[in-house]
């Protein structure tokens, strides 16, 4: 063994976390591929067992950041290319120019005040309000509009995911419940309530649904990230 | 995939920029992906030119959002002080999404065929 290897500046370094993160969320989706149970979802699983290595290793979240930063710049990226999803539907768009536009624009609005109401009533800190101020909007939006207006990310990252679990779970029973038909409207609703997680669900409805779910998907996060700071301003 | 990994991280900067010089309170990405859909539209970007990055992007867009996930175990004291209305937040705010993004996108469609057929 040369005398300049440390096992903990491996351990510690990005070569191990992130290879780290790849292997937990494969064994991750194979887990729910198994047993395909709602709560078993790849993303609350990865990160839970995830943290408990950390902890367990005694590796702090810095660390662990700084070491899976590659992650993260792609996530980064990731958001420009959602415009091509969009760019493939954008004549589910044209066709349905009318629902869509308002659809989004009042979902979009009513997600952001209605997120934050709950901790204005009940006295919370105006940083958890802002954090969860973009729960329906796609992660890599949410994460970074959260951070642009003063919120916690990693707070954002965790109740967008719990928002779009549950969405998948109860979303196309509300909107059966309240009569929805319309498949854009559906599809939609579902992808603008529940990011990603709501468009895969959409698209187990059929093929409409899930284009119309990833239209609502891409434009209400580039709606809320655009009207975010200006409701905010208004309500806090 | 190298090529279309170059486009896709220039349109980022150039959001990046363009928020920079203006001012917009909106995340450079996102005014990148604005900019990409302006150019896929405009014929200046061909989709061959960007899939091969954009589409493993956007399919393992679930696996990209972890580490950022992982940040909540710095929070666990916040959450404990404020599950219950951070818990309220979601639930609400997700059903009323759901409804009025629903029920919104289905009335205006209803309302604008009824207009086109008259």
């Amino acid at each position: 063994m040369p005398t300049d290897f440390s096992l903990v500046d491996l351990v510690e370094g990005p070569v191990f976390l992130t290879g780290l993160s790849c292997l937990v969320w494969w064994a991750a989706k194979a887990l729910h591929r198994r047993i395909p149970f709602a709560l078993l979802h790849p993303v609350l699983t990865s990160i839970a067992v995830l943290i408990a290595v950390l902890v367990l290793a005694e590796i702090d979240y810095d660390t662990y950041r700084d070491g899976t930063a590659i992650i993260d710049l792609l996530l980064g990226v990731s958001v420009v290319a959602l415009g091509l999803p969009l760019y493939r539907r954008i004549a589910v768009l044209r066709r349905n120019m009318a629902g869509v536009a308002t659809g989004v624009v009042f979902g979009g609005l009513v997600g952001i005040v209605s997120a934050v109401v709950p901790f204005l009533l009940m006295g919370a800190d105006a940083a958890s309000a802002v954090s969860a101020a973009p729960s329906s909007v796609t992660t890599p939006i949410a994460v970074v509009a959260s951070e642009m207006s003063g919120g916690i990310p990693a707070l954002t990252a965790a109740v967008v995911v719990i928002t779009g679990i549950m969405g998948a779970v109860v979303g196309p029973i509300v909107l059966r419940l309240i009569g929805v038909t319309n498949p854009v409207a559906f599809g939609l609703a579902l992808g603008t309530a529940a990011h990603g997680i709501g468009t895969a669900r959409a698209l187990q409805e059929g093929e409409l649904q899930g284009a119309s779910a990833s239209v609502g998907l891409c434009l209400n996060g580039l709606f809320t990230a655009m009207i975010m700071p200006l409701v905010l301003a208004l309500l806090l | 995939m190298v090529r279309a990994f170059g486009i896709l991280f220039g349109f980022q900067a150039i959001g990046a920029l363009v928020a920079g010089l203006t001012g917009l309170p909106v995340p450079g990405n996102v005014l990148g992906m604005v900019l990409l859909v302006a150019a896929l539209l405009a014929g200046a970007v061909r989709v061959e030119w960007i899939e091969s990055a954009a589409d493993v992007l956007v399919d393992n867009l679930a696996f990209l959002f972890v580490p950022a996930g992982v940040g909540i175990m710095s929070y666990f004291d916040l959450i404990a002080r404020e599950w219950l209305p951070i818990s309220i937040s979601i639930v609400g705010s997700l059903i009323l999404v759901l409804v009025v993004t629903g029920k919104g996108c289905e009335i205006a469609a209803r309302l604008s065929a009824g207009r086109d057929a008259d």
